[in-house]
Parts: C-alpha cells; structure tokens; sequence
C-alpha cells in the first residue's frame, strides 16, 4: 500500500511548527498511603479475594481445600506440582479450554488499582490466565509498589513480547450497569500475598 | 454516503425523547457512571496534575507526530509486527479484507474498536462474506440488534435489560422472560467461547502505541481482546495515528486516567501490552488518518486529537444523557463526537456542534484538558460561516441582527413582540415557533426596558431637584 508517504507528508504539513517539550513525570507517584492495606482493600472493591500467606504450603492448603483437584489445575511453579500440570506451556493454547485454575506468579502489585503485571515468560503461555475459568497471582508483599509511576520505573525497559495488568477477575456492567464478574476469563482472582 | 438522508440531532433526539420515562432512566443511568468517576478522581491527590502532565504529553504528540510515527512502526517492525497505512475508511477496510483474503478465512472474531465502527468495517466486510462477530458483550448485543453502539465505552447503555433478555431469547434461545443479568451474561459467556477457539483471525483496537518500543495496549474489563488475539494465528490491530503516545513511561499517567475517568474502575482489568507476535503467528498493525490529518491542521480543533476514547465528557453531557448515542448519528457521539464528526463531513454533521448546552462540564471532566466546550463554540461559527446551519436559522439569525442593528426598527419590534404575545398569543405559541417547541413563552412586560429607564431616570432626577 502507497499511503505512507502521503500521510506522513500531510501530517508533517499540519502539524504545530514548534515541538512542544515533554513534562516532567517525577512530580507524579508521591502520594504517601499503607500500600499493603491499600492493595487489600482496593483488589476487594473490584471482586478479587486477596489471601495472606506465609510460604507455598499454606498455598497449596488453601488450593486443596478451595478448588476440585480433579478438575485440570495448572501452573508454572515447579513449588506448586503436587497440586498443578507444569507440562502444558507447549501445548496447542485452544486445549487449555478446560483448564479450572490457573496458577501464575506476578512480577510486582500496583496498591493504587490492584493490578498485578504478568509477562509471557512468567505465563507459561499467554491465553492462560484468561482462558481458565480460575485465576491465582502469587506476588511477594514486597513487590508491591503504590501507583503506576513506580510500576513503570519498575518495568524500565523489561524485555517481553506480551505483558498485562491483571486487577481481578473479568468482570462487565454491559447490561444496566449491572456488574457481573467472569465475562469471557476467570470468574474469579485469588492473590496470594506472599511474605 | 453524503447522499444519505441523515435525520437532524433535534429530530431524532424528539423521537428519543416521547418516552419520557426511558430517558430519565438513561439520564440517571448515566449520571450514575458519572459519579463513580468523580468518586475516583476525588481518591487521587494528583489527579489534576496528572490531567495536566497527560495533556502536556499529547501537545508534545501532536507538535512531533511525524517523527513518533516513523520512530513506531520502524520499532515495531524490528518486534516481528507487521505494518500497514490506511489513508482512509476504505483503504483500512480494503487492507483487513486483504489480511483475511491472504489467509483465505471467511470469520473473524472482534474485540471493541471504534475505529472500525468509523470505517464501518463489519457491513465491508459481510458484502465480501466474511462473518464478523463483536465480542465486547455491548456491542454484541447491539450487533444482532443490527445497530451501531449508543455510547463508545459502553456500546448498549440504551438498552434495558428486559431488551437484551429479548435479543437472547431470539438469537441464543435464552428463557424468554429470563431478565437476570447474570445469566443473560453467563449465556453470552458460553456461546462467544465457541467464537474465540474457533477464530482464525482476531481484531482489536489500541488504546495507546508507544513510539519508543513500537508495542501498543489493549484495555478490556472482558478479556474479549486478549482471548480474541491469543488464540488466533492472525491479529489484527486498528488505530487512529493519534493513539501514539512517546513512552513507555507515558503509559502511567494515561492509565491512571482512562479507566477512572470512562466508568471509575481505578484500571481496567487488562491492560495488554502486545509488542511481539506468537512464535509462528503473524500480528498486524493498521494505522489510519481518515481525516485526522486534516483536523491536526486545523489549529482550532487540532486538539481534539488528544481524547483517549474515556467517555466521561458523554456521562456528563445534559444534551447526550437526555438524547441517547445514536440521536449524534455518528460512530463517536456526546461532545467529543460532536467536535470529530464535522471534520469527517461539513455538511453531513453541520447539527452536532449545536446539540450542546455549552455549559463546560465536558471540559472540566475531560482526562487531558481538551477545551471540549470551547471547540462546539467555534465550529458553529465555522459551519455557519461555510453556510451549513439551516436555511430558517440563516434567515431568522440574520434578521435578527438587522432588528439589534437598527434602534428605531429594535422599538417597533419590541412593541410589536409584546402586543401579539399578550393579544394573540396563537401568533407566537404555535409549532412554527422553534422556541416554544419545549418551553413556556414568558409573561409579556408592560412596557420595554427602554421605556421604564425613560420614565424612571425622569422620575429621580425630578425627585433628585426637588
């Protein structure tokens, strides 16, 4: 298609003649506020379920006494093989469609919206945190960080071919504004808050 | 397409209106959206210096968009993406048919984009006998209505839920009379998870491209896009030039505001960042002008090439919740719709600018500061100015002025004005009166301003020499 050259050239034509200067983003991210208690409370408020615990145990417990076991668990964290299929990251992604949880581990928490930042090479592959009709972040407490000022410090230049913020479980309000969790991904998000 | 009778803002918008209880339910339904926005931006102490920075990032856009645009799709295509330029509506349309054609696949799943809407893409592409279903649960619902979507973030704010229970029960077999949201939701559920694990080829829109690492970010409460995008072989991605955005760092401050100010979620629950294909799958990027060119060039409404889609100036707009999206018809409604529109097509869109209020609650609520209110302003001096008002309004605004010209004409008409609104207010009050239309004529004075101050200065400066 030939279209480049004649925007670009109409573009340049149009556009203001002197370059406006970029702002100065440190302003931003000073808010002062418990980043734990606000990570909490805010992951609630949009139907997440955050569950503090000590070590992998206490994971795999609550993962025992809270889901189907028969049902197909999986994950990426080899701590978590006795309860979850390590074996599926090269797998066509369409036959995780009967997969009931997905247990994956975030890179870092945002307290000031609850999101957790996932990339591909923590996914295993990138359809499963939405495809499984469960979802549960692992993220330690000191990798939260307050707002997304800090979470983009902390992304730099991070190398990744796909990354997501996940802040809880997919959710839609298209009929009345009524809100209904579990639209098309998981119905539910349980974070693991891990010391 | 300009040969299309196009229904006046004020026609259709009295259409919406007979069903009085209707539209105060969308006015309250959408006020409603409105609030938790304020409640959000109240939670962050700096939301106002956030507005400001996000503004300031997209002068900086617009005043270097050349550069970002090479600098992005050279980064882009070093990241294994495939790009492509649409002039216009047609060459998108023409380049996804292309895509599709290549691949020799008829079906095609779609996550919300509003691009596409403006390009009218799906009736492209059902003429070429592609299947396109929308995933988003909004615009699926208005799609097999056969509508477009009421509202850019929120495609079926018009429709009540016995309406959607409706379109199910006939196009899902769902319960007739089964008004539940949760299983009208849960019913779309299953039948769109078909649609994703058997697509090919997914499209999504793009909230923001980054120049710096030529990736772009997809945000959805669903996960429609990303369920859409990561299981097909193809991915197809739709974006105005506007979307771009310098870097990566950027991303936090419009993140901060997109979703806060669209429905007062403090972020969307998936902010995807795609910046390479799959192992072996191919991902596309389109990325059109369709007029936006033109409006950076027009320093008046260059600005409304900042908006990032929220929605927020449409929630507060008392003309948009009291009319509903589809009275702009235009694929962008509300205020922001009402600025875009008339750069698409003068003549076409000539009415929109007018349906405001001019009341600036669009502006005090827009995320990047655009002067939403101010722009309404101008275009309606530019449209008249071009001559695209309608001939009635032409005719009275021009006599009018002769009347406020000419101060012995000014009195004969007040005069006038006065005797037939008090004897023969039939005259007046009449269907022929755009004004009375909806509202009460006043009670008439019984004497002009200019007479009382007569009478009156006579009086004190008698009272004054005594």
């Amino acid at each position: 298609m030939s279209s480049k050259g004649e925007i670009l050239k109409r573009i340049k034509a149009n556009q203001p003649q002197l370059v406006s200067e970029l702002p100065d983003l440190n302003l931003l991210g000073s808010e002062q506020f418990d980043v734990l208690e606000t990570y909490k409370t805010v992951l609630k408020g949009i139907g997440g379920d955050p569950v503090e615990v000590a070590d992998y145990n206490e994971i795999i417990n609550y993962i025992k006494s809270n889901y189907n076991l028969e049902k197909r668990l999986i994950t990426t964290l080899p701590e978590l093989s006795e309860i979850a299929s390590l074996d599926w990251k090269t797998v066509d992604p369409h036959s995780l469609q009967d997969v009931e949880l997905t247990v994956v581990k975030a890179h870092f928490g945002v307290a000031e919206n609850s999101g957790l930042w996932v990339t591909d090479d923590i996914l295993g592959q990138r359809v499963a945190p939405f495809i499984a009709q469960y979802l549960a972040i692992i993220v330690h407490k000191k990798d939260l960080v307050p707002t997304m000022q800090q979470a983009y410090d902390r992304i730099g230049k991070m190398e990744y071919g796909f990354g997501t913020f996940i802040a809880g479980p997919s959710k839609t309000a298209d009929i009345e504004q009524s809100l209904v969790l579990g639209a098309h991904g998981a119905r539910g998000l349980i974070v693991f808050l891990l010391d | 397409m300009s040969s299309e009778k196009i229904i006046q803002h004020s026609e259709a918008a009295a259409k919406f209106n007979k069903d009085v209880e209707r539209v105060n339910w969308h006015d309250e339904t959408l006020w409603f959206v409105r609030a938790k926005r304020d409640k959000s931006a109240h939670q962050i102490a700096d939301w106002e210096l956030l507005r400001e920075t996000a503004s300031q990032i997209k002068f900086n856009v617009l005043s270097n968009i050349h550069d970002y645009l090479v600098e992005f799709e050279a980064n882009a295509q070093r990241n294994g993406i495939i790009v492509h330029w649409a002039a216009d509506a047609k060459e998108h349309n023409e380049i996804v048919h292309s895509i599709m054609a290549k691949h020799d696949v008829k079906q095609m799943v779609k996550s919300k984009s509003m691009l596409t809407e403006e390009c009218h893409l799906n009736d492209y592409l059902a003429e070429k006998g592609i299947e396109v279903i929308d995933s988003d649960l909004g615009e699926y619902i208005v799609q097999l209505r056969k509508e477009p979507p009421s509202h850019i973030v929120l495609p079926a704010i018009h429709l009540k839920k016995e309406d959607v229970s409706e379109t199910f029960h006939e196009h899902l077999g769902t319960e007739k009379g089964n008004f539940n949201p949760q299983y009208l939701t849960e019913s779309a559920r299953q039948s769109l998870r078909n649609t994703f694990l058997t697509r090919k080829v997914a499209l999504t829109g793009v909230n923001f491209a980054v120049a710096e690492t030529g990736e772009f970010v997809v945000c959805t409460n669903e996960g429609n896009a990303d369920m859409g995008a990561h299981l097909a072989d193809v991915h197809i991605a739709c974006m105005g030039f506007e979307k771009l955005i310098p870097k990566r760092e950027h991303l936090g401050v419009f993140l901060r505001l997109l979703a806060r100010s669209a429905t007062g979620q403090p972020i969307t629950t998936f902010s995807s960042h795609f910046k390479k294909p799959r192992d072996g799958k191919e991902m596309h990027i389109l990325i059109v002008d369709n007029g936006r060119s033109t409006q950076l060039g027009r320093e008046d409404f260059r600005n409304s090439l900042k908006c990032i889609r929220c929605g927020a100036c449409m929630n507060t707009c008392p003309v948009y919740r009291r009319s509903g999206g589809h009275s702009y018809h235009n694929a962008v409604a509300g205020p922001i719709g009402s600025i875009l529109a008339p750069n698409l097509d003068m003549s076409k869109n000539a009415d929109l600018p007018f349906a405001s209020t001019l009341c600036g609650s669009c502006t005090n609520v827009c995320p990047v500061k655009i002067d939403i209110h101010d722009q309404l302003y101008k275009w309606r001096q530019v449209l008249v100015k071009e001559g695209h008002t309608p001939k009635a309004k032409t005719v009275a605004m021009k006599t009018m002025a002769t009347v406020l010209a000419n101060p012995t004409v000014f009195n004969i008409a007040g005069k006038s004005g006065r005797f037939v609104m008090k004897n023969i207010p039939g005259m007046v009050n009449n269907k022929m009166n755009k004004w009375y239309d909806q509202r009460e004529m006043p009670d008439v004075p019984e004497e002009s301003f200019r007479e009382w101050y007569k009478k009156n200065s006579r009086e004190s400066k008698e009272k004054g020499n005594e």
